[in-house]
């Protein structure tokens, strides 16, 4: 026997189902009835329930990527907020491997950074890293705080949600598990696409929210409605945690071509480098050598 | 016995009007807000977060910590500030109350903070605050077996009635708040003070057993109301 | 003390530069202001203010008590505020902070400073009973510039505060039960705060605001234009000019906010 239908809203301790349905996240069983332990939705599959919550904190996951504020930087590690009860770390040999270098030269205090959960130890600390596409420090841009629950929404399926903003309004967004949201564009689209996202997070229980979105949108930008309604098939409750779109890749590109044009700017000619060397060295003993100088393992760094 | 009415008008089963809010805080993770009778009360709840209080954590499971205050002027006589033994002891027995119904196995060395403030007292605030801080860790979004649900019942003019108001509480024999789990039945809070009989007692327990279960259903529309889909 | 993180210091700062603000409002405009009196029954005056997502609520009770002996003939406003810690996770329990000494103490400076509570009108018998008046705020809720809407439930609550009578009958005090009187107020002001973020003052802060600024200026103005407290605050300094730009749309922005009342 079953008492609740599929995304119908429970609270914790409602009975749910007798003992022959499956009990799934956010449920529990107790004296032969499945209960629910959260205030959320039912999600009902194959006699599995789950209780899919409102609001919850970020709890760390190996394989999440998060948005992470660096609170410390300590003797070999930072120290990172992640939007959750648990803080995380970013162990310096996940950046420079076995090379040794100043942390905060690198990452410093209140510095944002898009990073994935490498691991997470039996007290929940998750250890962070960078490595995968587009992971790292974020340069400009705004930071958006959602209910991490209501991340799957701001996605929508297949990304029908974000990529409808991205495509509106032009800016970058990226979406950590976490919660937190960076956006980077033209100023007055940041607000515009902060103020949607967080209408999204108010209003995601509700249905046609790609619709008003898109019209939100349109409204604001071109002053009018916009020619066609999205597919009502894309207006589907999204329960199931999305897979997060492959972020960042023009982001990547854009800061690829940024970086060569400063290795550009900031390479010196390597024939003046040498002569430089040259006259140092000579202005102190004399002979020429180029091992044991600080100055060498810069030249090589930027080959 | 069922024909009493009391000074205030009420049947000996009769609750005060109450309307319970959730969610009325920009800054807290879950917040509520409870009227009943004169009583005003206000939750918020912070968690579960990280704690600097090491010596509180605990290793296989999230903490709570509650704070009840009454504002300075909630009573006729302005209270000084801060806590007192009074405030002390409810909450304590207040976390008590709401321990038993929380699930923090997959929030190990995590703190959930109660703050339960009384903005204006009219007997049966600890009942009260119980009742709305159940309401404010549902918004929270914090995971629980039931909603617990506080209620008194009391001895009056040598009758067993429910959900005491001030005056009653001052001139009555007896107070007995308690605090349950709907469900199960569970009792989690229960204190008396004054004098009963046995057979009383059983009586003043069952009806306000009968009180929270009434309680209950408001608390559920409290929150229903605020998350239903318009 | 929380780390803002430097992208938001940059976004905030780049857009008050550009004269906008995360929210959409101008530099010089308020949120939106809500006032409810009356919300507390056991207290003589009472007051809610709701300033954007910022809630305060504050009571006012009236104690009979001995007058300083300076002042034999005038009453006494004592102001306290408590910064709940359900107000902000940043808040913890425990006795007033620095800040919240500080907050309690500006807003009464302005009530004192105008001199619109009636003192002596509060005075029972001279140099022996005197009403006391304790304001007690309550913050529930930190969304940004506390101190507005502090002074702003304090004016309003002041407002509509009734006394019961007191007569002396055979050299003893006597309250009357069902007669009650105004609290006499022959003024009214507001406190308008303003932050500094990169060159440019702004009124009315949000939190995030608050925690970017390098500086804090709040000005106190009565009805009648007249500057009657001011108070300097964060890490920072300020140009005599920023002071002097801040104080002329004090003054301005005053009537706005007292029309609430």
């Amino acid at each position: 026997m079953i008492y609740v239908e599929n995304k119908d809203l429970v609270i914790p301790g409602q009975i749910l189902a007798d003992d022959e349905y499956y009990s799934g996240r956010g449920t529990f069983k107790e004296n032969g009835k499945v209960c629910s332990s959260l205030m959320g939705r039912v999600s009902l599959r194959n006699k599995k329930l789950r209780v899919i919550p409102l609001k919850s904190k970020y709890v760390p996951k190996k394989g999440d990527v998060v948005i992470g504020k660096i609170n410390d930087v300590r003797f070999s590690m930072w120290d990172v907020d992640i939007n959750s009860p648990y803080s995380g770390i970013l162990p310096a040999f996940e950046v420079f491997g076995r090379e040794k270098k100043e942390l905060n030269k690198v990452y410093d205090v209140g510095d944002v950074l898009f990073l994935r959960v490498v691991d997470v130890d039996e007290i929940k600390k998750a250890k962070l890293g960078l490595k995968g596409r587009g992971m790292g420090k974020f340069k400009g841009g705004i930071i958006v705080d959602i209910a991490p629950t209501k991340v799957p929404r701001l996605i929508g399926k297949k990304g029908s949600m974000i990529n409808m903003i991205k495509d509106k309004t032009n800016c970058k967004i990226v979406v950590g598990q976490n919660g937190l949201v960076w956006v980077k564009g033209d100023e007055d689209m940041e607000q515009l696409t902060r103020e949607v996202i967080h209408l999204i997070e108010e209003e995601a229980h509700t249905s046609g929210l790609t619709n008003k979105i898109k019209n939100k949108l349109y409204l604001a930008i071109d002053g009018e409605l916009p020619p066609e309604e999205v597919e009502e098939a894309e207006e589907e409750f999204v329960l199931e945690k999305p897979k997060l779109q492959d972020f960042k890749e023009e982001l990547e590109q854009e800061e690829r071509e940024a970086q060569e044009k400063k290795e550009k700017k900031d390479k010196p000619d390597i024939g003046e480098v040498i002569e430089e060397f040259k006259r140092k060295n000579k202005s102190k003993d004399g002979s020429l050598s180029l091992s044991d100088n600080s100055n060498n393992s810069f030249i090589l760094n930027n080959k | 016995m069922s024909d009493l009415i009391r000074d205030d008008g009420r049947k000996f089963d009769e609750l005060r009007p109450i309307k319970i809010e959730a969610g009325v805080l920009e800054r807290a993770d879950g917040s509520a807000y409870l009227e009943v009778g004169g009583n005003k009360i206000l939750v918020a709840v912070y968690g579960p977060r990280e704690s600097y209080i090491r010596r509180l954590l605990e290793p296989n499971t999230g903490v709570i910590r509650c704070r009840y205050n009454m504002a300075p002027f909630s009573v006729d006589d302005r209270k000084r500030p801060g806590p007192d033994r009074r405030s002390s002891e409810i909450s304590k027995i207040t976390a008590d109350a709401l321990r038993p119904a929380l699930m923090l196995e997959n929030y190990p060395r995590s703190m959930i903070d109660i703050y339960i403030e009384v903005i204006e007292a009219e007997g049966g605030t600890r009942c009260a605050g119980i009742t709305a801080a159940s309401v404010a860790l549902v918004d929270a979004g914090v995971p629980m077996k039931d909603i617990v649900v506080g209620c008194a019942a009391g001895k009056v003019y040598d009758e067993i009635v429910l959900d005491l108001s001030e005056k009653e509480d001052k001139e009555g024999q007896a107070d007995v708040p308690i605090a349950m789990m709907p469900r199960t039945g569970e009792i989690t809070l229960l204190q008396s003070d004054g004098d009963l009989t046995e057979e009383e007692f059983a009586k003043a327990i069952d009806l306000a057993m009968e009180g929270c279960r009434k309680v209950n259903e408001i608390q559920k529309e409290a929150l229903m109301k605020k998350y239903a889909i318009e | 003390m929380e780390i803002v993180p430097e992208i938001t210091r940059r976004s905030i700062t780049n857009l008050v530069k550009n004269d906008k603000r995360e929210d959409g409002r101008a530099l010089d405009e308020y949120r939106d202001i809500s006032i409810e009196t009356n919300v507390i029954s056991k207290a003589e005056g009472s007051a809610r203010v709701k300033l954007g997502g910022t809630q305060v609520i504050v009571g006012i009770k009236p104690q009979l008590g001995s007058p300083f002996p300076d002042t034999p003939d005038l009453g006494v406003l004592m102001t306290n505020c408590e910064m709940l810690p359900m107000a902000d996770p940043n808040f913890e329990p425990g006795p007033p902070s620095d800040d919240s000494i500080e907050l309690a103490r500006v807003v009464d400076r302005g009530i004192r400073e105008s001199e619109l509570v009636e003192l002596d009108k509060l005075c029972v018998e001279e140099g022996k009973h005197v009403w006391m008046l304790f304001i007690d705020l309550h913050i529930i809720d930190n969304c940004g510039n506390l101190f507005d809407a502090c002074e702003l439930a304090v004016m309003a609550a002041l407002k509509t505060t009734k006394l019961p009578v007191a007569t002396i009958v055979d050299e003893e005090v006597v309250l009357s039960e069902d007669e009650t009187f105004d609290l006499p107020i022959n003024n009214e002001l507001a406190l308008c705060t303003f932050v500094k973020i990169g060159d440019k003052m702004i009124i009315d802060p949000s939190l995030t605001e608050e925690k970017v600024a390098s500086a804090r200026l709040n000005v106190g103005v009565t009805k009648d234009g007249h500057i009657c407290s001011m108070q300097k605050g964060g890490k920072q300094p300020l140009t005599k000019d920023d002071i002097l730009f801040a104080v002329n749309m004090a003054v301005t922005k005053t009537k706005e906010l007292i029309e609430h009342l």
